[in-house]
C-alpha cells in the first residue's frame, strides 16, 4: 500500500496572547484560557497566505522525501482562505516548488476538512498508479470575525505531505471517512467572515462526526484506543479534541504531542495536519498513529498510520512543529493585529 | 507590476534561480545573457541556495504605495552561499534588528498586490533564520 515519503510543516513567527484579544473585547482572559484552553495563536505577516504557507511546507516535506519535485504528478492544496477566488492557489504552489507543468492541479475546499481531503486524494492517485509521487498539503490563514469566540482560536499555518509506494515514512493501513450534511459553520460567496451555530458546532457536528470516523475506522482494522500510542484529532479549541479523545477511549498520553492548538490556534485546514506533523517529528519505528479530521458542513476523515524504519532518519532534514512553536516569536498589539489581518478600512 | 512582466520572471523570483558564467564561474541572479565579469555569452541556470547573510542594509520609511502598509520596513542586500547577491525585504522583524552579517533564510513571501482586484506577486524576502 501507499503511504507517506515526505512531510513538513510551517508556522509563522507572529502571536497574539489570548490576554490581548480579550481585552480588547473586555472579556475575562482566564475564562478564556480555561474554557476554550487557548494560550495564544498564530498571525500571519501581513505578505502571508495560504500559498505562502504551502510553498514553505512544501519545500519541507520534499527535503525529507528526498526526491526530485518534477516526478510530483499531482498536487492538491485544502485550504478555506485561498488568495483568489478565481485562480488557484496550486499552480503558484507548483512553480515555486520546481513541480513544473506534468502535474495534474486543483484547490479543495471543506471547511476544515480540506487539507486531510487533499491528502486523502493524493495517496488514492499514488495507489491508483497514475501519479509515482502526489502532495496533499492543508494550509489556512483562518478568519474570525472581531469580537466572536472564533477569534481566540483563528490561526494561520499548514502542513504538506508527500505520498509514494517506496521509501515509506509512514504506511498509511487505512482510510475512513464521515460524512453528513449538517449547516453548523459557514461562509456564504462575498462574505469576509464565516458565521457558526454556536453550542451547535459541538455535539451534533464535531463530536458526531469525530467520534462516528473514529469508531468505524477502529472497527475496520480491529485496533483499539490502547493500540495506539499517538491519536491526533481536530482541534477547532482545546477542549474539543480531548473530550473527543476520552469519549473513544483515548488517554491524554497519547493526544498530547499532537495537542498544540494551546499555542498555535486552530489552523483550520492545516490543524490535524500540523498535528500529525508534530507526531511525526518524535514518533518511533512501529508506532500505531490516528488522525481524524473534521470540517464543517460536515465530515470527518480518518487514517490509521505506522511509522517505519526510516522516520526516524529523514526527519531532522526540515524544521519540526515544536522548533517553530517554541522558536522566535513576534507578539503583536491588538492593534497591529487587526493591521496584519486587514481588518481597519484603509484608503486605497 | 505589470502581470507579463511578473509572468516572465517567475523562475528567478519563485525558485531563486539564478545564473553562473561558465568561463569565469560568476554568479548573478536574476541571470544575464552576458557575464558581466568576462563578457562570456551564455550562462548556466543555477537554483541558489534559500538563505545567506546580509551585506548591507537600509531602512525605508516612505514607501511606494503598495508598500505603505508596511512601513518602515528594511531592505537588504543578502548574498547567498553561491555568491550571488540579492536585493530583498527582511520580513518579521524591527528595522533595528536587522544587522550586518545577519543570517537570514529566503522564504516564500508575498511581494504586492496589483491593487484591491489585481495579481497576487509573489517572490522571497529574507527573515532572519530560526
Amino acid at each position: 500500500m501507499a503511504g507517506i515519503v515526505g512531510y513538513g510543516a510551517f508556522i509563522p513567527r507572529n502571536r497574539i496572547k489570548s490576554e490581548e484579544i480579550a481585552r480588547q473585547w473586555g472579556k475575562d482572559p482566564a475564562a478564556i484560557k480555561r474554557g476554550l484552553m487557548l494560550q495564544e495563536k498564530s498571525v500571519p505577516g501581513i505578505d502571508e497566505d495560504t500559498i505562502t504557507i504551502s510553498v514553505e511546507a512544501g519545500r519541507a516535506a520534499i527535503e525529507r522525501a528526498g526526491i526530485d519535485p518534477q516526478l510530483i504528478g499531482a498536487l492538491y492544496i485544502g485550504s478555506e482562505s485561498h488568495p483568489y477566488a478565481v485562480k488557484p492557489s496550486g499552480t503558484v504552489v507548483a512553480e515555486a516548488l520546481g513541480i513544473g507543468t506534468d502535474v495534474h492541479v486543483a484547490d479543495f475546499e471543506f471547511a476544515c476538512k480540506a487539507g486531510t481531503e487533499a491528502m486523502f486524494v493524493a495517496l488514492s492517485i499514488v495507489e491508483s498508479g497514475r501519479a509515482k509521487f502526489a502532495m496533499g498539503i492543508g494550509a489556512d490563514t483562518s478568519q474570525g470575525a472581531p469580537n466572536d469566540a472564533l477569534e481566540f482560536s483563528a490561526s494561520a499555518g499548514g502542513a504538506a505531505y508527500v505520498f509514494g509506494k517506496d521509501h515509506l515514512l509512514v504506511d498509511v493501513v487505512d482510510t475512513y471517512s464521515f460524512t453528513s450534511d449538517t449547516p453548523d459553520f459557514w461562509r456564504r460567496e462575498g462574505e469576509f467572515y464565516p458565521r457558526h451555530g454556536g453550542r451547535f458546532t459541538g455535539e451534533p457536528a464535531y463530536f458526531r462526526h469525530v467520534t462516528s470516523a473514529t469508531r468505524a475506522i477502529l472497527e475496520r482494522t480491529g485496533l483499539k484506543p490502547a493500540d495506539f500510542r499517538y491519536a491526533v484529532f481536530h482541534m477547532p479549541n482545546g477542549k474539543f479534541p480531548l473530550a473527543a479523545g476520552k469519549e473513544l477511549g483515548f488517554k491524554k498520553e497519547q493526544m498530547e504531542t499532537g495537542w498544540i492548538v494551546n499555542t498555535m490556534g486552530n489552523t483550520y485546514s492545516g490543524s490535524s495536519p500540523t498535528g500529525l506533523a508534530a507526531v511525526l517529528d518524535v514518533a518511533a519505528p512501529d508506532d500505531l498513529i490516528l488522525i481524524t479530521s473534521f470540517g464543517s458542513g460536515a465530515a470527518s476523515d480518518s487514517f490509521v498510520l505506522r511509522a517505519t524504519e526510516l522516520l526516524p532518519q529523514r526527519r531532522d532534514r526540515a524544521p519540526t512543529v515544536r522548533s517553530m512553536l517554541d522558536g522566535p516569536r513576534r507578539y503583536l498589539t491588538y492593534g497591529e493585529y487587526a493591521k496584519y489581518r486587514e481588518k481597519i478600512i484603509v484608503n486605497d | 507590476m505589470p502581470s507579463p512582466r511578473y509572468w516572465r520572471e517567475i523562475p528567478a523570483r519563485y525558485r531563486l534561480e539564478g545564473g553562473r558564467c561558465p568561463a569565469c564561474g560568476k554568479v548573478t541572479y536574476p541571470t544575464r545573457r552576458v557575464c558581466p565579469e568576462c563578457r562570456h555569452e551564455g550562462m548556466e541556470a543555477i537554483a541558489l541556495s534559500r538563505h545567506g547573510r546580509v551585506v548591507t542594509f537600509t531602512t525605508i520609511h516612505v514607501a511606494p504605495t503598495e508598500f505603505q502598509m508596511e512601513a518602515p520596513y528594511p531592505m537588504a542586500v543578502v548574498e547567498t552561499p553561491e555568491g550571488a547577491r540579492l536585493m530583498v525585504q527582511v520580513a518579521d522583524c524591527a528595522p533595528d534588528d536587522v544587522k550586518l552579517g545577519l543570517e537570514v533564510a529566503l522564504e516564500f513571501r508575498r511581494i504586492q498586490r496589483e491593487g484591491r482586484s489585481g495579481i497576487l506577486c509573489y517572490g522571497h524576502k529574507a527573515v532572519p533564520a530560526r
